[in-house]
């Protein structure tokens, strides 16, 4: 049975499959960094990926255009990440309860739209889903070729976007001007940085981040729309950015050994071992309880994460 | 241009508190005008099948009576953790272990008399349940821990420790499904009115609802949790030991969401499933914040959330309206609603630059 597991192609596979499973939950981590960063945390994420991955089917199979339907399910999550804004950044209202209340309504929301369109068939709809992209000469290497470049087009793209966030958040005025607002909104204020504007944009664009995570789980991993598509990543998201520290590189590679885990226990099904799978699917949660015992001591929590900025009680 | 800045107000007299759910629900309730028709229904036989399906007939009614209870144990647990400020996410997991705590006991408990098991049966879940919530409490209290987040983490923590039993030592022998045997007939709640499922757990809540409604009128320990939840340093240097006061808030708010676990399954579902619970914990959150976290509040936004999601099963078969439209309505209270607090403290005035 050792031998099954220690041979290349299951080690392949293995981190193939990885790699896919990390891809969703990369996106969203991604995302809501960009949007925490600024000071809001957007738990209508969950929400947000559900409807990133039902609108990205629906439009897929109407339009028969796969990217037309990751563009429109960036789309959605940017329309909600804009309620999200309204509420907490305008209004200035709690973020926790605003979230719940987005992710409540967009879980509706994505299952009254599907209901709408496609009834409730015997059979599922299904969509022709992407195909990997296999880079030449890379995906030669051994073990690793196959499984790192012989992945979907947005598994690059989620790859390439780690070092162009953190380029982003760490190397430039754009960057310094998020992680102010989310530091202190104040500071940022006083010094002409817009901080309505900015935490909008931020919410906006890691909006369009966590719609695209959405949409991966109906294009690739999946060719159809199913209830329970989401099942957790959202949430877990929230917790890779706690564990990776608020910095985009960790994030993703928290991502990365949840899809290790989750793939590892797909694989070890798939041979037939009897594996008490919830275990493995447990880890990644209980993994950020522990690592957020110490947060609030250290420096990376932005620090008026939570805080709504109202410009009129500036002096009070 | 035309912008808007909001500024503090007077506080609002008394009588605004009643009004303002009542209005939220209202405004829900017109906003929801939208996803009926863009779902093509005929809006006015919509809302009539919406109420005649929830309290038409006595059927539906007492129906809506079962699907409020455990919204009010949720609901009202919720909105005892948040008055306290203790931002407990996590009646899902709470109600899931007291589901999982009595199923273990009502599978084993053979030959054990009614009027014996049916107390330590709902004992069991609400320990469970105050277990459950007492975790992220002292994680709170002891190493800084966000609530929030802990909370709603350990919900998916229980699902996979009711999915390794459920497939494990708790399965029902011979089935292939995740799904545990069934209770004994002596854990069964009792019906208590002919022809329905209205069921102890209703008189139950209702019971519930008196009780913390006492406790935080009359009870030291509610005013010292509510004065944990104004002003949690004040609460220490007035002499509350305000880690002790969290915990056993939090134990309060967990175990009712572990009694509301206990009703799904000794009245509704006899055995335990991985769907015991469409949400409930989740709704929970609604409710507290529909009901202004005040006992009488929670009682009416349970059986209003009730009227909605029994309602929409009545209307989505006579209008095609899908049935989702129950969630989302639930999702626009929620936000409708946070408005309309917003309101109470706030006023939004309009300026022209």
């Amino acid at each position: 049975m050792i031998g099954e597991i220690l041979n290349t192609a299951f080690i392949t596979g293995l981190i193939g499959a990885a790699m896919r499973m990390a891809t969703p939950i990369i996106f969203a981590t991604l995302g809501e960094i960009i949007n925490e960063r600024a000071g809001i945390l957007n738990l209508g994420i969950e929400g947000i990926m559900l409807m990133g991955a039902m609108t990205g089917f629906l439009v897929s199979i109407t339009t028969g255009l796969l990217w037309i339907g990751v563009l429109a399910a960036a789309l959605v999550g940017m329309i909600l990440s804009l309620l999200m804004a309204f509420l907490t950044v305008y209004l200035g209202l709690s973020q926790h309860v605003s979230g719940l209340g987005i992710t409540l309504f967009s879980t509706g929301l994505a299952m009254f739209i599907y209901r709408i369109h496609f009834g409730s068939p015997l059979v599922p709809p299904i969509v022709e889903p992407f195909t990997q992209v296999t880079i030449p000469l890379l995906s030669k290497i051994p073990v690793i070729g196959p499984s790192l470049f012989d992945q979907y087009a947005l598994t690059y793209i989620a790859v390439l976007l780690i070092p162009i966030i953190s380029i982003i958040l760490y190397k430039t005025h754009i960057g310094l001007k998020i992680r102010t607002v989310g530091e202190n909104p104040l500071a940022a204020d006083n010094v002409g940085v817009n901080v309505y504007l900015t935490r909008t944009l931020c919410l906006v664009t890691g909006g369009a981040l966590i719609g695209i995570g959405g949409s991966f789980l109906t294009l690739d991993h999946q060719n159809m729309f199913l209830i329970d598509v989401i099942g957790g990543r959202g949430w877990v998201s929230i917790a890779m950015v706690i564990f990776g520290n608020w910095d985009p590189l960790k994030g993703a590679l928290g991502a990365f050994i949840f899809g290790f885990l989750d793939g590892l226990q797909l694989r070890l099904q798939g041979l037939g071992i009897k594996v008490p799978f919830d275990i493995f699917l447990m880890i990644p949660y209980l993994m950020t309880i522990i690592a957020l015992v110490g947060v609030s001591r250290k420096a990376a929590v932005p620090a008026c994460l939570l805080k709504p900025y109202r410009r009129e009680e500036k002096g009070v | 241009m035309i912008g808007f800045k909001i500024v503090k107000r007077k506080p609002l007299p008394g009588w605004a508190r009643l009004v303002i759910p009542v209005a939220a629900i209202i405004v829900t309730l017109v906003l929801s005008a939208i996803p009926i028709l863009i779902a093509g229904g005929n809006l006015w036989k919509s809302y009539y099948f919406l109420f005649y399906g929830a309290l038409g007939t006595r059927y539906n009614l007492l129906e809506t009576f079962v699907k409020a209870s455990p919204l009010i144990f949720t609901g009202l647990g919720v909105a005892f953790a948040f008055r306290a400020k203790f931002w407990n996410i996590g009646a899902e997991g709470q109600l899931l272990a007291g589901a999982l705590t009595a199923t273990w006991v009502g599978i084993n408990a053979a030959g054990a008399p009614k009027i014996l098991l049916l107390p330590v049966f709902i004992a069991c879940g609400f320990i469970a349940g105050g277990i459950w919530a007492a975790i992220p409490a002292t994680l709170k209290t002891k190493l800084k821990v966000d609530d929030v987040v802990s909370t709603l983490l350990l919900n998916y923590v229980m699902i996979h420790i009711m999915g390794a039993l459920l497939f494990g030592p708790l399965q029902q022998p011979g089935s292939s499904w995740p799904r545990s045997s069934e209770i004994v007939e002596a854990a069964k709640y009792p019906m208590l009115l002919v022809r329905s499922r209205f069921h102890l757990g209703i008189p139950l809540a209702f019971f519930a609802v008196a009780i913390i409604w006492f406790i935080n009128d009359k009870v030291v320990f509610g005013y010292q949790s509510r004065a944990v939840g104004v002003n949690i340093k004040a609460a220490h240097f007035g002499g509350i030991n305000t880690t002790s006061v969290i915990l056993r808030t939090a134990i309060i708010s967990g175990g009712l969401a572990g009694v509301a676990g206990v009703g799904e399954l000794c009245a509704i579902q006899y055995r335990l499933i991985m769907d015991i619970s469409p949400g409930y914990g989740y709704s929970g959150i609604v409710i507290a914040m529909l009901g202004n976290l005040h006992p009488l509040g929670v009682l009416f936004s349970s059986f209003f959330f009730s009227v909605i999601i029994v309602g929409a099963q009545t209307m989505s078969r006579m209008t095609g309206v899908p049935y989702y439209i129950a969630e989302v309505i639930q999702g626009m209270a929620l936000m409708v609603m946070l408005v309309f607090l917003l309101l109470t403290e706030y006023k939004i005035m309009v300026i022209r630059k």
